[in-house]
């Protein structure tokens, strides 16, 4: 499934990103906000569920090729943040939901 | 082909600079061709390596020696060093203050991460003088 696919099913609200979420393949889905554990855990193409909104979680999500974002219970996203993903195309969705629910959700359509 | 040699620094102080390095290093492995995996596991290793330099460190140098068989990287720093090092290796060990974790770091799983994702890892380190991490990642 492709990124915009699962915006389309789930709902869920661009922050940025937008324009390549049809390149975007998801492949399994990750949580967690320590950043070297996520570097460590998650896998290629993973949907990456957490509350970290800096520059430091883009510099991963690039890094470790996470599929998108999503930033659980309307966590912020620092404007530094939002200008490096934006010039990496990343693909960042806010939620109200907590990580439980979201991936609960997830689980059932990927 | 000759080797390529690419060469940054890293700041001491500026977080919203880590992680470049290694994104430069991670794009030009891409262009060169190497498969995904292998631009996955030393970019990892890298941004591991150069976040340290940052909190841990007070910044340095990276340098990377690319060939179509090997990916040599090197990262030094003239910081504090490390005093135990079969320590600082351990999962979960961590020396990170409290403003660097609030910003999510500080899991102490850098180093395992660097072991992890590269076939050859040593670390030279003298209390007082500084950390030098080098690092292999074979093309297989
Ligand atoms: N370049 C360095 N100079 C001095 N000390 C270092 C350096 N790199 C690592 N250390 C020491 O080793 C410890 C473990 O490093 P490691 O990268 O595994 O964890 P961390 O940086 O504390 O947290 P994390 O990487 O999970 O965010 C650090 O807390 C620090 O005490
Ligand atoms: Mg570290």
């Amino acid at each position: 499934m492709t990124v915009d696919k699962l915006q389309e099913i789930l709902g869920l609200t661009y922050l940025c990103g937008e324009e390549s979420a049809p390149q975007k393949q998801i492949d399994g889905c990750y949580c967690g906000d320590l950043l070297s554990w996520v570097m460590s855990r998650a896998e290629a193409g993973n949907i990456w569920l957490t509350v970290m909104g800096n520059i430091n979680s883009i510099g991963v999500a690039v890094l470790a090729d996470i599929s998108c974002i999503i930033l659980t219970e309307n966590a912020a996203l620092d404007d530094d943040a939002r200008k490096r993903a934006e010039e990496n195309e990343v693909v960042i969705f806010t939620t109200d939901k907590n990580a439980y629910t979201m991936a609960a959700e997830i689980s059932k359509i990927i | 082909m000759d080797p390529i040699a690419l060469h940054y620094d890293v700041s001491g102080t500026d977080f919203t600079c880590a992680g470049e390095a290694s994104g430069k290093i991670k794009k030009a492995l891409k262009e060169l061709g190497f498969p995904t995996s292998i631009t996955r596991n030393v970019a990892i290793a890298v941004y591991e390596g150069e976040i340290n330099m940052v909190i841990h460190g007070g910044g340095g140098v990276i340098d990377a020696e690319i060939t179509p068989e090997c990916i040599s990287i090197t990262l030094t720093d003239q910081g504090p060093g490390i005093p135990d090092v079969s320590l600082a290796m351990q999962e979960g060990y961590s020396t990170a203050p409290d403003n660097v974790r609030q910003l999510g770091f500080g899991a102490g799983m850098g180093l395992p991460n660097i072991k992890k994702y590269t076939d050859e890892m040593v670390i030279e380190t003298e209390v007082g003088k500084g950390t030098t991490i080098k690092l292999k990642v074979f093309v297989k």
